[in-house]
């Protein structure tokens, strides 16, 4: 418009950081990724990480031992806190499991180039978060063989699950979502398995990742067949993917618990799930890019692209905690109003103030460039994250039910050692995951990161 | 295995860019072969076109498991709270469809992913464990960097001496024998 308007090409202006450092070729990037899993040799810093996560493990099983041995008795919980620690993790275990198939799925309709080199172990993490969150109420109902109970099966007593309560419908939900990650993140991998089988050296690589493979041989009629069912599966998934942590909500908006009963519930669950899915796809990626180096896959773009969305979600569910005070305040019930002065006041009103720190107040600071562009504050960041939307749903079980509707029905709730040791076990249990993972399965998708060379190849040409 | 005993499934020629394996494939189908297969390291756009495949029966196999997936979902739950084990709780109506829909969405989409994933490995006849182009040493770099183009033996317009000629006057740099050792 104006004269001083700078040049195209000025250095003034600041351009987006490229999705794929230049440079690369089909060969070099699969290369790169293929050898983290078939040829670099183990560090003294996996071996020391695994065996570290893997002895948390040990703590899990030691737990969920003397659980079927004495009982759900063990833990913190009682009349009237009959949900406790086991609820508070699995919401936040399945929370953390939605970015990999948002990611996957969402990111892959809206055509967003810079999920490529994401999307694979953000779909792994995907997995292992919900194999941790339904490891939770399995062990909840003190009783984990009558688990089938919770299924419709012809059974001698002639009885059906009851399927207007909100508890079946999660069944329902989470073992479909579990189910459908599980299929996404396998088609995806297909062409990588192929691609591993084909350069493996050993006799036993070539044997695993060629029956994994599946015969799998790049063939034109393959890829279109691929396409088209991985194009659908994103279709299916992303509505899917809105109505797990929908469903969740619904285990709370249903009752009419004080504080529980509102219909803010379900977005503000969805947008919480989002938020605190990419604080932990941060908190493993600022790792895994450092330690294998694929700082030229895993670009600042990606970094920053993801502290913008966990500022937008994170102000989604900052807006939800304000519409429940409102809604409590403009509702005029009593209950409502008086548990709302609890979260300020009450016993627990310590764990509200930590949980506002972490998860507005602190947040803010993504508004800064400097600060989504700092790979150290980025992941102290996605820390903060992630231990305030533990505060939340805390705040959310263990606030309502202490304080619901007859003052003779309250009571407090602490935690025991075995509440501790389950919930540490199942980070033990994700980490030990995360470090197979990365050995086990190419943790970049090889054949996408090959197509975005071609893209970027593609574009070039054409200036 | 075929009916002349013949080792032979056919000539791969192999490319360096997609390019350049796009306009061979789109040059075969012209010169009139049939039966022609190309090799990527990623999909294509318009390959399969150019080779002259261009529908594919996923999206319908998906489109009748979502449908059935939905159909038992929603039957599921009313067959066993209307019919098999019916209770009047306040007279409120056996029929309860609201409270039946967050299970039959759930079920659609399982049903409608599992059919996409295992219709799609199905059509693919995946798992095949054997494979002539593997025995083709080079065939590996289809994984890498390397583009073939695969005019099969069966075609009837197929000769070996011919076939390999057209592959090499489309600048392919490499032509191979594709044997069918089974």
């Amino acid at each position: 418009m104006s004269v001083t308007q700078p040049p195209l090409n000025s250095p003034d202006i600041r351009r987006l950081d490229p999705v794929l450092e230049p440079g690369h070729t089909y060969a070099s990037v699969t290369d790169k990724i293929a050898a983290v899993v078939l040829t670099r040799p183990l560090g003294i810093g996996w071996l020391a990480g695994f065996t570290l996560a893997f002895g948390v493990v040990m703590l899990l099983f030691i737990s969920i031992a003397w659980l079927v041995i004495k009982g759900v008795g063990i833990w913190g919980i009682n009349i009237p806190i009959g949900w406790g620690f086991a609820i508070v993790n699995f919401v936040w275990w399945i929370g953390i499991g939605h970015a990999g198939t948002l990611i996957s799925a969402i990111l892959y309709l809206l055509n967003q180039k810079w999920r490529t080199s994401i999307n694979r172990f953000a779909e792994a993490m995907t997995l292992f978060a919900v194999a941790c969150a339904g490891l939770f109420p399995l062990i909840h109902t003190g009783r984990p063989w009558m688990a089938y109970y919770m299924f419709p099966y012809p059974s001698t007593m002639g009885i059906w699950p009851q399927f207007r309560s909100p508890l079946i419908w999660d069944v329902f939900a989470v073992s479909t979502y579990g189910t459908v990650s599980l299929l996404f993140w396998f088609v995806g991998l297909l062409p990588d398995l192929a691609t591993l089988r084909d350069r493996a050296k050993s006799r036993y690589q070539q044997v695993i990742y060629g029956i994994l493979s599946m015969g799998w041989r790049n063939s034109a009629r393959h890829w279109h067949r691929y396409q088209s069912a991985y194009l659908l599966l994103a279709g299916l998934a992303t509505p899917l993917v809105l109505s797990v942590h929908t469903v969740v909500s619904f285990d709370f908006a249903i009752a009419i618990v004080p504080g529980w009963h509102t219909t803010i519930f379900p977005p503000y669950f969805v947008a919480g799930a989002i938020y605190s899915g990419f604080a932990m796809v941060l908190t493993l990626a600022i790792p895994l890019r450092k330690a294998y180096g694929l700082e030229d896959f895993i670009t600042m773009r990606h970094l920053e692209n993801m502290a913008k969305v966990m500022l937008a979600t994170g102000l989604i569910v900052a807006y939800g905690y304000f519409i429940e005070f409102f809604m409590a305040f403009y509702s005029g019930n009593k209950f409502d109003v008086f548990l709302a002065e609890q979260r300020l006041h009450g016993p627990y009103s310590h764990f509200y103030f930590a949980l506002i720190l972490c998860n507005i107040l602190t947040p803010q600071l993504l508004w800064f460039e400097k600060v989504r562009r700092n790979v150290v504050a980025l992941f102290l960041m996605s820390l903060v994250i992630n231990t305030g939307m533990w505060l939340e749903r805390f705040v959310i079980v263990v606030i309502s039910l202490t304080r619901d509707f007859m003052p003779s029905a309250w009571g407090r709730y602490s935690p025991t050692f075995w509440d501790y040791s389950t919930f540490i076990g199942t980070l033990g249990l994700f980490v030990m995951l995360i470090f197979l993972f990365v050995r086990g399965l190419p943790a970049i998708a090889i054949a996408e990161m090959r197509e975005l060379v071609h893209e970027s190849d593609a574009k070039k040409g054409h200036t | 295995m075929t009916e002349h005993h013949s080792p032979l499934h056919g000539v791969m020629g192999e490319f360096e860019t997609p390019e350049q394996l796009l306009a061979a494939a789109r040059k075969a189908r012209e010169v009139g072969y049939k039966h022609v297969d190309a090799y990527t390291p990623f999909p294509i756009e318009g390959l399969a076109h150019a080779i002259g495949f261009r529908w594919t029966a996923v999206p319908l196999i998906t489109l009748i498991g979502g449908i059935g997936g939905g159909l038992t979902g929603f039957g599921l739950q009313y067959w066993c709270a209307a019919i098999s084990y019916p209770m009047n709780i306040a007279g409120r109506p056996l029929n309860s469809w609201p409270a039946f829909i967050p299970v039959t969405f759930e079920l659609t989409v399982l049903g409608a992913s599992l059919f996409a994933v295992v219709g799609m490995l199905a059509l693919n006849k995946l798992p095949q464990p054997y494979h002539p182009v593997f025995n083709v040493e080079r065939f590996a770099s289809a994984s890498t960097d390397r583009f073939f183009l695969l005019i099969e033996a069966h075609d009837p317009k197929f000769n070996l001496a011919e076939s390999s000629r057209f592959l090499q006057e489309l600048s392919a740099r490499h032509v191979s024998e594709v044997k069918d050792e089974e």
